[in-house]
């Protein structure tokens, strides 16, 4: 063989083999109490950390340096140190939290509280609670506009998304959407609103300026009845052209060009795929699969599923972040 | 190999003339294979009848469990495609062993054999033809398989070369040995019966294993001892860039097996084509 052609298959060869950069990702099993870590180069669960009960909100702070994970049984949000993996710190939640989310500074962290229809507010910094913003009926998805203005939160009976004022914390907006919404994304140049609906089966597209939905995402998997198919939880990519849905029962997720709103794609995952996030450098989308109890990884690029690795029992929420 | 060459010393042929007569029988099969538009149609139509509406039917039997040499979650058409080459192949060694019973009836047979190179090496090169035809039909198949969102990794075509041509030969020589037995060509019905289906049904090709054991554990073990599961099996994890070395071990040992079975069979001097009335070779 010419050396020329050697050295490119080589090339080839160390291109695909070569290991993704040091993420590691932090995956929330509401059933057995843990928080399962997985490392992105082996694609292993290196550590298994013991949490409060009914773990399901999980993010990072925006340092990395801990990881906030919403123990909704112990009304409580619990932060492990992601450097020594133990728990340094609780943060003062209403009753049952379940989701939250962070403003861009990181300071500012707002938790949607499933059992008392109130949307706590937490300063970062100080640990502190420093408000309530009364919402609708078991409120869950939660969201921030791109410019911290607005906080969006969904509730679940209610069947609307709030537009949150971030400085009067007063309701300004609320936009009625398809049954159970579960969660909400903002794509990254605030053009739209997404807000997932799990019984009614859609994704609706609402206009953040006007605050009215202008269009919805249907999902039709041959083989499937419609209502195995309940869209949750939603990943963007930065550059705003492609997005990944969860579809939970149907076992699969869907992948939509964001701007011609159109399904091209139906991946298969485990059993009840929930949640997801991307790895920083957005090569790679990890989704959690509640009852096969796994996380499935997703070859953005190439819209693959490469891998399905075990974690804990019912796995939910999953955050990633650079190895501390 | 290393026999033939040995044996090419002792009565003197150059190995230019094995390659001439090696070539020979690849064109001709090829050449046969190729004029037949039919047989390449229905070669392929055969595996993408399964794979367009049996899998399709099947579509949500899978996904429930993670078995190797698979990563993740799979569809029921992506399980079968190695299944389906492998069946490609088992009906190409089977039909093979059909034209060595036509050729023999029409006397072409007499033509090859009366080549002075040693019998077991005119097998030899006809299996490698049969197989080679295969191959064609094989990577048509993945080709077509590709546009059906059946995309195993680049590196799989590559690496499932060698377990397709030991499959390949290992089928080859089973159509060949059951060929010998075979006095005409009506009875290749009963090939189809005996021999294609319950090896194509007993095997890992349509469901995995751990599935037929749940089933029925007497026929997890007939499964078992299926050689061409063991074809299926090693075509699989090829695909996947992988070994599974008791699969290779299996294969290798039949291919082995059935050719000497299959060269022993046609030597008039004691094989099975002497015996019995009407046997093609007389």
């Amino acid at each position: 063989m010419p050396p020329r052609i050697v050295l490119a298959v080589a090339a080839a060869w160390f291109a695909a083999a070569s290991p993704a950069a040091a993420y590691v990702a932090y995956v929330s099993n509401e059933k057995s109490n843990t928080v399962s870590v997985i490392d992105t180069e082996s694609w292993t669960v290196t550590a298994t950390i013991k949490v409060g009960q009914r773990p399901r909100g999980i993010e990072f702070t925006r340092d990395g340096k801990f990881v906030m994970v919403a123990v909704g049984d112990d009304d409580t949000i619990q932060v492990i140190d992601a450097k020594t993996q133990k728990i340094v710190d609780t943060l003062p939640s209403g009753p049952d939290p379940e989701l939250f989310t962070q403003d861009a500074a990181g300071k500012i962290m707002y938790v949607a509280n499933e059992n008392d229809n109130t949307v706590t507010v937490i300063d970062l910094e100080k640990r502190a609670r420093i408000g309530d913003v009364q919402v609708g009926v078991e409120p869950e998805g939660m969201t921030i506009s791109p410019d911290g203005k607005i906080l969006i939160n969904t509730s679940e009976t209610t069947n609307m998304a709030h537009f949150i004022d971030t400085a009067t914390r007063q309701i300004v907006a609320n936009v009625l959407v398809d049954a159970r919404p579960r969660f909400a994304e903002f794509k990254r140049d605030s053009s739209e609103l997404w807000v997932s609906s799990e019984i009614g089966g859609t994704v609706s597209i609402i206009d953040p300026a006007k605050r009215e939905v202008t269009g919805k995402i249907t999902f039709d998997i041959p083989g499937l009845r419609r209502e195995a198919i309940q869209p949750v939880g939603i990943g963007m990519t930065k550059d705003g052209k492609t997005a990944f849905i969860a579809l939970g029962p149907a076992n699969r997720v869907a992948v939509v060009d964001a701007t011609s709103h159109k399904v091209t794609k139906y991946l298969l995952v485990g059993q009840r795929v929930w949640h997801m996030d991307f790895t920083p450098d957005e090569k790679y989308l990890l989704v959690t699969n509640g009852v096969s109890n796994d996380v499935s990884v997703i070859d953005v690029a190439a819209q693959k599923v490469i891998k399905t690795i075990q974690v804990g029992e019912l796995p939910w929420g999953i955050t990633i972040a650079n190895k501390p | 190999m290393s026999v033939t060459t040995a044996s090419e010393a002792r009565r003197g042929f150059s190995f230019s003339e094995y390659i001439t007569c090696l070539n020979g029988i690849v064109w001709r099969e090829a050449l046969r294979f190729l004029h037949q538009r039919e047989r390449f149609v229905s070669a392929l139509v055969r595996p993408l009848v399964w794979l367009f509406i049996f899998a399709a039917g099947f579509r949500q039997v899978l996904g429930i469990s993670i078995i190797p040499p698979y990563e993740t979650y799979i569809l029921y058409e992506v399980y079968i495609a190695p299944g389906l080459m492998a069946m490609i192949q088992l009906f190409n060694g089977m039909q093979s062993s059909l034209s060595m019973v036509y050729d023999r009836e029409m006397g072409n047979m007499r033509t090859l054999l009366v080549s002075p190179l040693p019998r077991g090496y005119l097998l030899f090169c006809k299996l490698l033809a049969g197989t080679a035809v295969s191959l064609l039909q094989v990577y048509a198949f993945l080709l077509i398989a590709w546009f059906w969102d059946i995309a195993p990794p680049t590196i799989g075509y590559l690496t499932v070369l060698p377990a397709l041509i030991l499959s390949g030969l290992m089928l080859g020589a089973l159509g060949m040995l059951i060929s010998s037995g075979i006095k005409q060509l009506e009875n290749f019905a009963g090939v189809m019966n005996f021999v294609i289906f319950p090896m194509f049904f007993a095997s890992s090709a349509l469901y995995p294993l751990w599935r037929v054991q749940e089933g029925s554990p007497m026929l997890y073990y007939v499964c078992e001892f299926n050689p061409f599961t063991h074809a299926v099996e090693l075509i699989r994890f090829a695909l996947y860039g992988q070994l599974n070395l008791v699969s290779l071990a299996v294969v290798g040992g039949c291919t082995a097996v059935f050719m000497i079975g299959a060269i022993y069979a046609y030597d008039p001097s004691r094989g099975l084509v002497r015996r019995g009335p009407g046997g093609g070779e007389t």
